[in-house]
């Protein structure tokens, strides 16, 4: 125990005497580790406490501060209520006393024991005392803080305050500078707003010293350590000065003043307030301020000069509008909303019937956006403005004036559509039912394409509200739609008449299933007049658009169960007339069809009947026409079905892969064992028109080198690989040892790499654990067996199957993936096989679209791109190092393939490091090297790093070379390279402006027309370097 | 002179932009030699910045691509400016902005001719004479507060 306050004695005398901070925690610990108490150190304080030096009393308040701060939790309430009458003391002493004093009070009001009262005798006495504005920022932020734990813990001793409380906060707040104490101070502002402390009548100071912030405008220093934005600043002041309808009367003319600025950053941070605030407003707050602030906002609209603004603006609108909807009424009272929209109306409407229709957007914008923000208010506008469009609409003759007009008819639509919410009131637009379907229709009979592409939009808006299309509409409208899809020769009409059908078939499926579907069928059954008469090839070529559109639509319209069980038998009709040659389709619409199916199997709802549909009809169906194929291409070589063609079959899979990865889970798991069987043991018994051979044997080596079966290993890969990680694949191991097997040894090239992709996709899935490990390690001696006898005949094979192995390990993180990617490293310096390595790294790094993704349910990790780069990196400049001269190419190609891959953000930190081998690339001869490079240094010129600025001369003189590239997209990018060169630091880049505008003159002559117009702006740009105007 | 009190015009019409010229296969073809056609020489021309408005001379119409003649076998360039109102004092320097822009950007094979369309301004032939003379135009450039109005009509907008 002596020794105990011999040792607490010599602390402090070190601590105040010695000026040894550090001794503070030492005490601290002792005090938490129950060493001495409280009491104690007092006592040991006493001489310190007491002197007659004002510094020596400072370093014991100090020291008793900073143990209190960490030892706040221990205290008694008796030591509590002692230390703060202590401390309140205090703060009447000399000021070199007051910052530790304020440092104990913040550690004290952290207890959990404050004894009731203190807290107010705390503020008392500080607000008292204390100037806090004349303090130093770290002694205000403890002021703050100290404000802020004693509003978290004694709200109510603090509302007994009364107004006191927040007076005493305006005049501590009054005049603060630093943006981090701000953010306290406006934190605390917030909580007396909408804590509901008592503003009295301060609440305009309250209001003053906040707003005159208002509005925020602060550049945080570059490197700054607090990392404090302006949009914190602006958040947390909008947050009290919109917090309350108290501040109204201030705010709002403060809104309309600071509109009127000229800083772009103002008037948005006005407009927002402004959306803020009113969302707490009533009508009688606004009710002087509304003519002001329309004609405002009716200015920023009108003169917008950015597009951000103007939409702020009319964000402000809307919700001001919505404010004045949301009010109850008093009897007396005029109905405010109706006079607001008055004042709108009068000053937006004419501008919507003037001749030149020159103000009509910004008008109507304004209107509309008043039009969303209730029923009533959709109502009132609509009522004042539609009977005028539309009777402007059929008397004006010019096809871009009825454009316009239809158009902003189109947003009304559009922005009574938003509001509308509850069921039982009544429909705006009724009234115009019919005149608004008329003015539909006769637009659509236009012959003027933007004119047909508006009106399509504007049937979309009509089908969706309900009531407006009645079903005798929806027929006409589909007769129109048919009309235009049979007849219309410009794209975007059908595109937009697609889309149109695919939204409409969505709320009238019947209505399509009746009409449409039957009209497409036979118009593309129709075989086209006179053939084989070469003269008739345009309207062949017609009639393939023609079939094109019918396929496309009928995708489009398929996304109701109904309609889908009446579209996916016309699409399957095409295949099989296409293979059995009753009507001829090309490949390519062959191609289409699938594309179709695929888009259907994307876009329908995931139900029992859909599944059924396409598991137990489609997929069977498919397969059942490409064995036909395949059997019949065996027998006869003449004419061969469209369906073994390898777009054809490619166009298959995605439809297979979709419907077992997204439809009905249990279905497709029965799909994928029956295309097991029909695989491994020729099982027949599940597809349609069974008269198929009984010893089919689609995954054995074929005699001769007919690969029409074994090609169709491709639609087994869509079967079986996209299949969900919960279905189990059955006899996966005799699927897994026979996929091998042909992958090594067919010499069918969409066999062996479909073969090898399918047995990748199943590794990826397989379980972790011994069975896997082995499974890939005997692959991999195999490969490796193969790949190290220059002589073999399937090294290729060897190397597609290595290479798909490897990605799917290098996706799920497996361990054994290293072994495979080293191998393939060691590969760039192959003889035959080293350019090919180096294509091989942009399909690691790539999503491949038919397996291996998360659409095919793959085991895809985060960020496997960023973690195989920077394991390898320093490999492949090793490896770079020492490799011949003649290799290096493999090696430069392989880094292009890897670093285009990563993200931006990932190239901008990595590429600084891999610098000089970048500048190596751009001097090598291949151009995808090149190429790969070029857009890989684009991005980083933007933001350049030293390391870059270092190496001007060689990297400019390099790309200069380049814009003489015999390929034209090496010149594009160069050039644009060289125009980002033009952002760096003038100083830099000056020295080289001469010289480059030399180089540049000659691209301005470039024979292709997209390298000139680069070669003109990267000219423009360095001519205005360093010269007067210019930069 | 300079409109810096008032501006002359202070509420030009604006016209609607051309949209991006559509890429057709025969420009993404290696072999195809595009021949410089009126399209192009307005596209270059189309991004000059008014000197009084934050509009291009596009948005103005105070260069329109029918007023564009280029033939390219024959070397020359013949561009025809409006200016929005016939008493613009800012006709030269528009005239010279264009004149500048098509100097840095084609070829220097090509003789380039600017002037204003016929009955457009009030001193058409006085402001045509100056933008002939290669001479004058020179001068011009070497007046460095005059070669910074016209850097600044050049520039790229960065709104």
């Amino acid at each position: 125990m002596a020794a105990d306050s011999a040792l607490l004695l010599s602390l402090v005398e070190e601590f105040v005497s010695g000026l040894q901070d550090s001794k503070a925690k030492d005490t601290a610990t002792g005090v938490k580790d129950g060493q001495f108490t409280i009491l104690q150190l007092v006592e040991a304080l006493g001489l310190s406490l007491t002197s007659s030096q004002p510094h020596t009393r400072a370093r014991g308040v100090q020291l008793l501060s900073e143990v209190l701060h960490e030892c706040y939790g221990n205290l008694t309430e008796a030591e509590v209520e002692v230390l703060i009458a202590f401390y309140e003391n205090r703060l009447k002493d000399h000021y070199v006393i007051t910052p530790p004093v304020l440092q104990g009070l913040r550690a004290l009001t952290k207890s959990t024991v404050l004894p009731p009262g203190s807290a107010v005798s705390m503020l008392r006495s500080l607000f008292q005392d204390v100037h806090v504005q004349s303090l130093m920022l770290a002694e205000r932020s403890c002021v703050y803080n100290m404000l802020i734990n004693l509003m978290e813990t004694r709200e109510t001793e603090l509302k007994g305050l009364g107004t006191d409380f927040v007076f005493g906060f305006v005049q501590s707040m009054d005049g603060e500078r630093d943006p981090r104490n701000l953010l306290l101070a406006f934190q605390i502002a917030k909580n007396i707003i909408s804590r509901g402390y008592d503003l009295g009548k301060f609440a305009e100071e309250l209001f003053e010293v906040t707003s005159c912030y208002f509005p925020i405008d602060f550049t945080p220093p570059p490197n700054d350590p607090h990392g404090i934005t302006k949009e914190e600043l602006i958040e947390a002041l909008r947050a009290v000065l919109a917090g309350t309808p108290k501040f109204a009367e201030f705010l709002l003319p403060l809104i309309i003043e600071k509109l009127d600025s000229d800083v772009q950053s103002a008037k948005l941070d006005s407009l927002q307030t402004l959306t803020a605030c009113v969302s707490r407003y009533e009508h009688k707050d606004l009710a002087e301020f509304l003519e002001g602030l329309w004609t405002s906002l009716r200015r920023e609209v009108f003169q917008t000069s950015s597009e951000r603004i103007e939409s702020a603006g009319l964000a402000a609108l809307t919700a001001l509008t919505s404010c004045l909807s949301r009010s109850v009424l008093n009897s007396d009272s005029e109905d405010s909303l109706s006079t607001f929209l008055d004042l709108v109306l009068k000053d937006c409407k004419h501008h919507l019937c003037e001749p030149d229709l020159k103000l009509v957007w910004p008008s109507g914008k304004l209107l509309q956006a008043a039009c969303t923000a209730s029923n009533r208010a959709s109502h009132i506008i609509t009522a004042a403005v539609m009977p005028s469009l539309i009777e402007q609409y059929s008397s004006r003759t010019q096809c871009s004036h009825r454009r316009t007009l239809l158009e902003v008819v189109l947003r009304f639509i559009q922005s009574v559509k938003t509001s509308q919410s509850s069921e039982n009131e009544e429909r705006v637009l009724l009234a115009f039912r019919e005149s608004l379907c008329s003015m539909v229709f006769s637009a659509l009979s236009e012959t003027n394409s933007s004119l047909q592409i508006t009106a399509t939009s504007m049937l979309t808006s009509l089908a969706q509200q309900t009531g407006l299309l009645l079903g005798s509409d929806v027929e006409l409208a589909i007769d129109h739609l048919t009309r235009l899809l049979l007849m219309e020769e410009d794209d975007r009409v059908s595109l937009a008449v697609v889309e149109c059908a695919g939204a409409l078939a969505e709320l009238h499926p019947e209505a399509f299933i009746t009409e449409l579907i039957p009209r497409l069928k036979t118009e593309m059954f129709a075989e086209p007049m006179d053939q084989g008469d070469s003269r008739e090839t345009s309207e062949q070529h017609s009639h393939h658009a023609v079939r094109q559109r019918c396929l496309s639509a009928l995708a489009a319209v398929s996304n109701q169960p109904s309609v889908v069980r009446e579209s996916t038998p016309v699409l399957l009709e095409v295949l099989t007339s296409a293979h059995t040659g009753s009507v001829s389709f090309s490949v390519e619409e062959v191609v289409l069809a699938c594309r179709s199916l695929q888009r259907i199997a994307e876009q329908v709802q995931d139900t029992e009947e859909t599944g059924q549909c396409f598991h137990d009809i489609i997929i069977p169906r498919l397969l059942s026409l490409a064995l036909q194929a395949a059997l019949q291409g065996e027998g006869s070589s003449g004419c061969r079905s469209p369906l073994v063609e390898e777009a054809v079959l490619s166009a298959m899979v995605p439809v297979i892969s979709t419907s077992c990865s997204r439809l009905q889970p249990m279905l497709a798991g029965q799909t994928a064992s029956r295309a097991v069987s029909l695989f491994l043991d020729g099982d027949v018994s599940f597809l349609p028109d069974n008269s198929f051979p009984s010893h089919i044997q689609l995954l054995k080596k074929q005699q001769g080198d007919t690969w029409s079966q074994s090609q169709m290993v491709c639609l087994l890969m869509g079967c079986v690989c996209s299949l969900p990680r919960s279905v189990e694949v059955p006899q996966i191991d005799q699927l897994l040892s026979q996929l091998e097997e042909m992958s090594c040894t067919c010499s069918h090239s969409l066999s062996y790499t479909s073969a090898a992709k399918c047995f990748a996709g199943l590794v990826n899935k397989q379980s972790q654990g011994d069975s896997l490990d082995s499974l890939i390690q005997s692959t991999m001696k195999r490969v490796c067996r193969e790949l190290d006898s220059t002589s073999s005949p399937a090294r290729t094979q060897a190397f597609t199957l290595m290479i798909w192995v490897a990605k799917a390990l290098l996706l799920r993180y497996h361990p054994l993936s290293t072994a495979l990617t080293d191998k393939l490293f060691s590969l760039l310096d192959d003889a035959d096989l080293g350019p090919m390595a180096a294509d091989g790294f942009s399909l690691l790094m790539t999503d491949s679209a038919d397996v291996l993704n998360r659409g095919c349910h793959a085991d895809v990790r985060i960020m496997y791109r960023q973690r195989f780069f920077s394991e390898n990196s320093a490999k492949l400049v090793q490896g770079f190092n020492v490799a011949p001269q003649e290799k290096k190419p493999n090696y430069l190609k392989a880094l292009s393939n890897i670093v285009n891959k990563l993200p931006k953000q990932v190239q901008i930190t990595e590429l600084p490091a891999l610098l000089s081998l970048l500048l190596e690339a751009l001097s090598c001869p291949d151009q995808g090297v090149q190429l790969s490079t070029l857009s890989c240094l684009e991005p980083v010129l933007i933001d350049p790093p030293p390391a870059l600025i270092q190496q001007l001369e060689a990297l400019v003189s390099r790309l200069l070379a380049l814009i003489s590239s015999p390929a034209m997209s090496v010149r594009i990018a160069s050039l644009r390279c060289i125009q980002a060169l033009s952002r760096f630091p003038v100083h830099e880049i000056l020295p080289f402006r001469a010289r480059v505008l030399r180089a540049l003159a000659r691209p301005l002559d470039d024979k292709k027309r997209l390298v000139r117009s680069e070669a003109v702006q990267a000219r423009g740009e360095w001519f205005l370097l360093g010269s007067p105007g210019g930069r | 002179m300079s409109g810096g009190t008032r501006l002359e015009n202070a509420n030009p019409v604006i016209f609607q932009r051309s949209g991006e010229r559509l890429l057709t296969a025969s420009d993404e073809d290696e072999e195809v030699h595009d021949p410089i056609d009126d399209r192009e020489i307005f596209d270059i021309l189309l991004s000059i910045n008014d000197p009084e408005h934050p509009l291009s001379l596009e948005e103005l119409n105070v260069v329109e691509q029918v007023r564009v003649k280029v033939n390219d076998e024959e070397n020359s360039v013949g561009v025809e400016f409006t200016p929005t109102i016939p008493h613009c004092s800012m006709a030269t320097l528009i005239g010279l902005s264009i004149k500048v822009k098509l100097l840095r950007s084609l070829p220097d094979r090509f003789k380039i001719d600017v002037h204003i369309t016929p009955g457009t301004h009030a001193s058409e032939e006085a402001v045509n004479k100056q933008l002939a003379d290669k001479e004058r135009v020179a001068a011009a450039l070497e007046n460095s507060s005059l070669l910074e109005v016209v850097n600044q009509c050049l520039s790229t907008r960065s709104i």
